[in-house]
């Protein structure tokens, strides 16, 4: 499924990047060395975590986008570092479970 | 015809003041085995191995230095610090313990999957560690 329509569907905000690209797989977790080995390439990764390394996770990992639950913002610096690599950051008002449930229901559709 | 010199080596000093910076010397690693041609699979291997040392090195030992030496056959990553050393290696070995601080944790660091990460992940492991002096992990992942 293509990020966009995954935008257009559940009304997600895009901080930053472009939502062009398809994603294959999705993993939540905010444990950073979970992330790291649980994402793999073109996943959506849902995190409430905001600092700089989960820019460094999504780029080593490959992640196709990562999406932000609950509102969280990043910090000033992580989102720096997402513009300057290129990963995609999205946003959603709905927390990580709620956000599984859609995204659920939208890929069985799909 | 270009001859291509037999080892690509790599050096990096690893800060250790600051977080936000932590896992810059894998995301250029990674750049540049991508450059390179190699694997995915490779790729991966390498970058989480070498993610997981350079955050080990920022947590627990104030930086350190990471040198990245890319053979025919191997790839070798030695990750030298002057922090505490690892007074219990087959503790530290263990999946989920960890001594990070809880602002640490908050982070997202501190699963106890640093270490048991970086021998899953490559073919080879050395910890060499004295308490007191510091520790230097060799890694290799092989091509």
């Amino acid at each position: 499924m293509k990020l966009e329509s995954l935008c257009n569907s559940l009304s997600l905000k895009v901080i930053t990047g472009d939502t062009e690209r398809e994603f294959s797989g999705v993993y939540v977790g905010d444990f950073l060395s979970r992330a790291m080995t649980c994402v793999k390439q073109d996943y959506l990764w849902i995190t409430i975590m905001t600092n700089s390394n989960v820019i460094a996770v999504a780029s080593l990992t490959d992640a196709a986008a990562v999406l932000l639950a609950e509102d969280v913002v990043l910090l000033p610096d992580a989102l720096e570092a997402a513009r300057e690599n290129g990963i995609t950051i999205l946003s959603s008002s709905l927390d990580a479970y709620r956000l599984c449930l859609h995204i659920g229901k939208l890929l069985e559709e799909s | 015809m270009i001859e291509m010199p037999d080892t690509l080596k790599f050096h990096f000093d690893v800060d250790g003041s600051d977080f936000s910076s932590a896992g810059e010397a894998s995301v250029v690693v990674k750049k540049k085995l991508r450059q390179l041609g190699y694997p995915a699979d490779i790729i991966r291997k390498v970058s989480i191995a070498m993610y997981e040392g350079e955050i080990n090195m920022v947590i627990h030992a104030n930086g350190g230095t990471a040198e990245v030496e890319i053979h025919e056959n191997e790839i070798v990553i030695i990750l030298s610090d002057h922090g505490p050393g690892i007074p219990d290696v087959n503790l530290a070995m263990q999946e989920g313990y960890s001594t990070a601080r809880e602002n640490i944790r908050v982070l997202g660091f501190g699963a106890g999957m640093g270490l048991p990460n970086m021998k899953k992940y490559t073919d080879y492991m050395k910890i060499d560690t004295k308490v007191g002096e510091g520790t230097t992990i060799t890694m290799k992942v092989y091509l």
